[in-house]
């Protein structure tokens, strides 16, 4: 499903954030990404749903090179990938059910399916009954949730997750991991970088460690 | 395919919405646009209607055809037929030199001078009514006839119309230099707007981008706004237009009433109306698209 092939990344100012990285994660497979911070985590995320380019190597997801993907192609890779972030970068100018139907908006998704598929997205992260909410009405914990719901609305193959429980306390966090281990249990890809030692020690799957740029063994 | 229409119908009013989230300054720009639009719309308004003035005042202009003294009766009855055949002539008029002596005798007060010269001054002449007025037309044919034997002299009085006409093309001239100028004003206007809505709508468009939008996605209601507001900006030039004629007119109703005539100053047809308003649009359209193309390339998201 994703496939790193001695794939760098060299920020402009000469910082290497990876160094010949390679791996290959399978269909349906839940990976956590582990390492400290500036390991390079973020970059292989970012990399991986075409935020970034790399310098070398080749990034392939569902078997196209995204390193080299036409920049009129990359949404449509992205509507493929549900990404979840740290900061959640939800809209603060609308609605919590608003925030979940963007995604369908971009998709030209029928006006009365959507909204039925957005409130199954918040019901499926406890969120049902805060739909009118402001996102900035709600808690850390929440607004973390409303950013997963946003993000598996419409369907995607594909989750990539950066430090999802990065500011939450481990109640929160466990939450937050179960919704992660039943979209698995559904088929959905994962990726999950995290520092949390709690969630690493639990996690039955791979992880695959970063330091400095570089992938562990 | 079969969602277009809704798409766009709810883009229109995303922008619509937009346009009245922020009512007096939406009301200030699309004033802007409309007074602006109106200086040039409103002078080629005015132009239009001298025009109109003129063509009522001049009626149907003639061409006077002096035949030399030394012709003889059959000379200017021959002359007479030429200009009855000439394909550009509608109809003419013989003025024979003893009706004319006779009718400067009974229309002026010098009848006592006249009376005392022992032979006629004044030729045959033909009062000529051409087909077409304009001044062009008008002056080739007086060409044409000014070197027919036995014709002495020619008049056409068309340097009065000459000179209206002149000045009229100068009106235009300067009409088209100001809707130039302030096309590009126009423009330049919307383009800042969207480039601040865009500055400050930056977040969404990173996230909207993040979440698999497309170009078009994002750009659609940007352009729906700049269109709408430039719309909006030509009637607002219409109604400025057509309230300053409202008024205009009170004057000019007087001032026809002193020549005894029925004239009113008329607003654009509604062709040229029509114009206006897609013209408007049309600059309207162009600055978000500038400013869409120059400044959506510098957001993405990280």
């Amino acid at each position: 499903m994703i496939r790193f092939t001695q794939v760098s990344k060299r920020y402009p100012g000469g910082h290497e954030a990876l160094k010949a990285v390679s791996f290959e994660i399978a269909e349906g497979e839940m990976v956590m990404l582990a390492g400290h911070s500036g390991a390079g985590k973020s970059t292989l995320l970012k990399l991986t749903a075409a935020l970034e380019r790399p310098n070398g190597g080749s990034v392939l997801v569902s078997g196209k090179n995204v390193g080299t993907m036409r920049s009129n192609a990359i949404p449509f890779l992205r509507r493929n990938i549900g990404l979840i972030f740290q900061d959640h970068k939800l809209l603060f100018d609308r609605s919590a059910l608003d925030n979940v139907l963007l995604p369908l908006q971009i998709c030209d998704f029928d006006h009365r399916e959507s909204a039925r598929r957005a409130r199954a997205a918040l019901d499926k992260v406890g969120l049902l009954n805060r739909e009118r909410a402001n996102p900035i009405a709600l808690s850390g914990g929440e607004q973390q949730r409303l950013c997963i719901a946003r993000a598996i609305v419409n369907r995607p193959t594909i989750l990539l997750a950066d430090e999802p429980t990065g500011n939450l306390d481990t109640e929160y966090a466990t939450e937050i991991m179960n919704i992660f281990h039943s979209l698995h249990q559904i088929g959905v890809t994962l990726m999950i970088s995290t520092h949390d030692e709690n969630i690493l020690n639990h996690h039955v799957g791979r992880t695959l460690t970063l330091k400095h740029g570089e992938l562990q063994a | 395919m079969t969602n277009w229409l809704p798409r766009h119908g709810r883009v229109l009013q995303f922008a619509l919405r937009r346009l009245a989230a922020t009512p007096i300054n939406s009301l200030f720009n699309i004033l802007v646009i409309g007074i602006a639009l109106s200086l040039p719309t409103g002078l080629y308004v005015l132009l239009q209607n001298v025009q109109g003035l003129l063509n009522e005042f001049s009626g149907t202009p003639q061409i006077s055809v002096f035949l030399s003294l030394t012709s003889t009766p059959g000379d200017s009855a021959q002359t007479g037929e030429q200009l009855r055949n000439l394909a550009s002539v509608s109809r003419i008029e013989f003025i024979p030199r003893n009706d004319a002596l006779e009718q400067l005798k009974r229309s002026t007060e010098l009848s006592d001078v006249i009376g005392g010269l022992n032979q006629n001054p004044l030729p045959d002449a033909y009062i000529v009514f051409p087909k077409k007025a304009d001044v062009a037309s008008l002056e080739s044919l007086r060409d044409q006839l000014k070197v027919w034997p036995n014709v002495d002299h020619v008049q056409l009085d068309s340097a009065w119309a000459r000179k209206l006409e002149a000045l009229l093309h100068f009106g235009e001239l300067a009409a088209l230099i100001l809707a130039t100028l302030l096309s590009i004003a126009l423009t330049a206007i919307t383009f800042n707007t969207i480039r601040l809505q865009i500055l400050t709508q930056k977040e969404e468009i990173e996230i909207a981008k993040l979440i698999g939008a497309t170009h078009a996605f994002i750009r659609r209601p940007f352009i729906y706004y700049g269109l709408l507001q430039g719309l909006l900006g030509g009637l607002a030039a219409w109604i400025i237009i057509a309230a300053s004629l409202t008024v205009l007119n009170t004057g000019v109703r007087d001032l026809a009433e002193l020549y005894s005539s029925s004239f009113t100053l008329h607003h654009l047809a509604i062709r040229d109306s029509i114009s206006l308003l897609l013209f408007s649009a049309y600059l309207g359209w162009l600055g978000a698209w500038l400013s869409v193309t120059q400044h959506l390339r510098h957001i993405e998201p990280r």
